[in-house]
């Protein structure tokens, strides 16, 4: 119990709050010094060329990596300093949508939608379980798809069912890792439309790493932009982007076929 | 200017490897034996996974068992018969299938057969970040699909290997009533008549021993895959070679501890 006092903090309306984070592999470093805050109920999209280090933050962040050098503090806790139980307390309330979805390919829809409520809370009926499952299904749109296997779902449909994965321990904290990566405008729209409802709904607060101006632009309160392991520039779109940086400007005008 | 930074090995590049494999090898086997006897305990897919290594390998154990016991048999008659000593073909067949060859079968082909699927799917699901989803969503990987495994071989394999040494002595049997008119019971009651309780300790004990190394070796090379597609088919097949090769190294130090037994 005093373990888990010291690391509560009082940090104002902020749920994740990132001071001087380095992290290197090897003789590679990756990031060089982040300073971030996410705020309550916020969406922040981070922006930035593949191998910049995006993927590596929302990994730290959920304690997947462990920083060398710096401060991550997330829902009030120092996560590098969790260990056991209180880790795993801490990640019921961070839902993590992987880049390729990782869906349990042994599993059906149902049953990956299933497994995290039925190992992590052994006491559940089967109806609370069923009901659960519902509810998650309806929320991203595809209830007809329960018994099917993985692989026989579209890209876009297996980042929707991986979304609904974490929805179903009612995340505080949403991580999605390039979630429009690989799909097509429309299913894309689908996809942006479907974190917004999350915000709304679920009343979450995320950090979205992409590449897509149009995802990080429809879906970012605020925007991060990270060029190589440190963040250049934060805050709303148009601000972001109303600068002489050519690195950036280079960046807008790719995404947007100036 | 180019910045070169070259690493540095304590000894050479093969050997560090060799050693880090080593010590990152008994960390995970450690970290077996402390997960093990902690909760949950996962029961269900412990019998889960035991029925999966059973039935997957049952096939092939009951073709391989009874064509070893038959093709023993046939070549053994010739040297007895050149003593004289037909009559002991049974015994001697009983010797060889319950303290060697059934055991040691069971473990090859189960080391290819499990060892390379357990292998293949802890790797799939590494590279497609199948265990970093359990993780985020506190469910503690290790736990479910390294110890289910190793148990679950741990428990099979033997049962495997017993009934893998019934069906070459079923398969002796044939042989050797075709030859000669003998009953069933009285063949497996000189099959047995020279087994002392050692020999089926030693058996026992052997099959759990090549269950639990097939189970961590295949485990261990799928949960440390890397490099995509091309690590999942390079931890499968090591799993494969690294399981066989310590199943010998294994059989050769359990016979010499169970010799040293035998005349204590």
């Amino acid at each position: 119990m005093e373990k888990l006092k010291q690391h509560i903090i009082d940090k104002d309306e902020s749920v994740i709050s990132i001071t001087g984070l380095y992290k290197s592999f090897g003789d590679l470093e990756v990031l060089k010094g982040i300073d971030f805050n996410l705020l309550k109920g916020e969406n922040v999209a981070v922006l930035g060329k593949s191998g910049t280090g995006k993927s590596v933050l929302i990994k730290i962040i959920v304690g997947l990596l462990k920083p060398d050098k710096g401060e991550v503090v997330v829902l009030g806790k120092h996560v590098d300093q969790l260990q056991g139980k209180e880790l795993d307390a801490m990640r019921l309330r961070i839902g993590f949508s992987f880049q390729n979805s990782a869906l349990y390919d042994s599993m059906n829809v149902y049953q990956n939608l299933a497994f995290p409520l039925t190992m992590n809370f052994k006491n559940l009926s089967n109806k609370e379980v069923k009901d659960a499952v519902e509810e998650v299904i309806e929320a991203v749109g595809l209830k007809e798809k329960l018994k099917q296997m993985p692989s026989d779902l579209s890209g876009g449909q297996r980042k929707r069912i991986g979304i609904a994965r974490t929805l179903i321990l009612k995340p505080e904290i949403m991580l999605y890792d390039e979630p429009t990566s690989g799909l097509d405008p429309i299913t894309s729209a689908e996809i942006i439309e479907l974190i917004n409802d999350v915000q709304r709904e679920y009343n979450t607060s995320s950090v979205i790493i992409t590449h897509d101006l149009t995802c990080a632009k429809n879906t970012g309160n605020r925007i991060a932009m990270m060029f190589e392991g440190k963040f250049l520039k934060l805050g709303k779109f148009d601000e972001v982007f109303d600068t002489d940086n050519e690195q950036m400007k280079g960046f807008f005008n790719y995404n947007f076929i100036q | 200017m180019y910045n070169y930074k070259t690493k540095k090995y304590i000894l050479s590049k093969g050997l560090d490897d060799y050693f880090t494999g080593i010590h990152s090898a008994y960390k995970f086997t450690a970290l077996f034996f402390k997960e093990v006897f902690k909760r949950p305990f996962h029961l269900r897919e412990v019998i889960n996974q035991s029925f999966e290594v059973g039935l997957k390998s049952l096939a092939l154990i009951s073709l391989t068992g009874f064509i070893v016991g038959i093709v023993f048999t046939k070549q053994s008659r010739p040297s007895l018969e050149d003593f004289g000593a037909t009559s002991w073909l049974p015994s001697l067949i009983g010797i060889a299938i319950i303290k060697a060859l059934g055991p040691l079968v069971t473990a090859l082909i189960c080391a290819g057969k499990v060892g390379s699927s357990i292998g293949a799917e802890l790797g799939s699901m590494k590279v497609t970040e199948q265990i970093d989803a359990m993780e985020v969503s506190a469910i503690n990987p290790f736990k479910y699909l390294v110890v289910t495994r190793v148990l679950a071989t741990t428990i099979a394999i033997p049962v495997l290997a017993l009934y893998c040494s019934f069906v070459a002595l079923y398969g002796s049997y044939i042989n050797v009533h075709a030859e000669e008119t003998s009953s069933i019971i009285s063949f497996y009651q000189n099959a047995f008549k020279t087994i002392n309780f050692l020999d089926i300790t030693t058996s026992v004990v052997k099959t759990i021993v090549y269950g639990f190394t097939i189970g961590i070796v295949g485990c261990y090379k799928g949960y440390n895959a890397t490099q995509g597609t091309r690590g999942v088919g390079k931890a499968a097949n090591q799993a494969v070679v690294l399981a066989m090769f310590l199943i010998f190294v294994e059989e050769v130090i359990i016979v010499q501890i169970s010799n040293w037994f035998r005349y204590f």
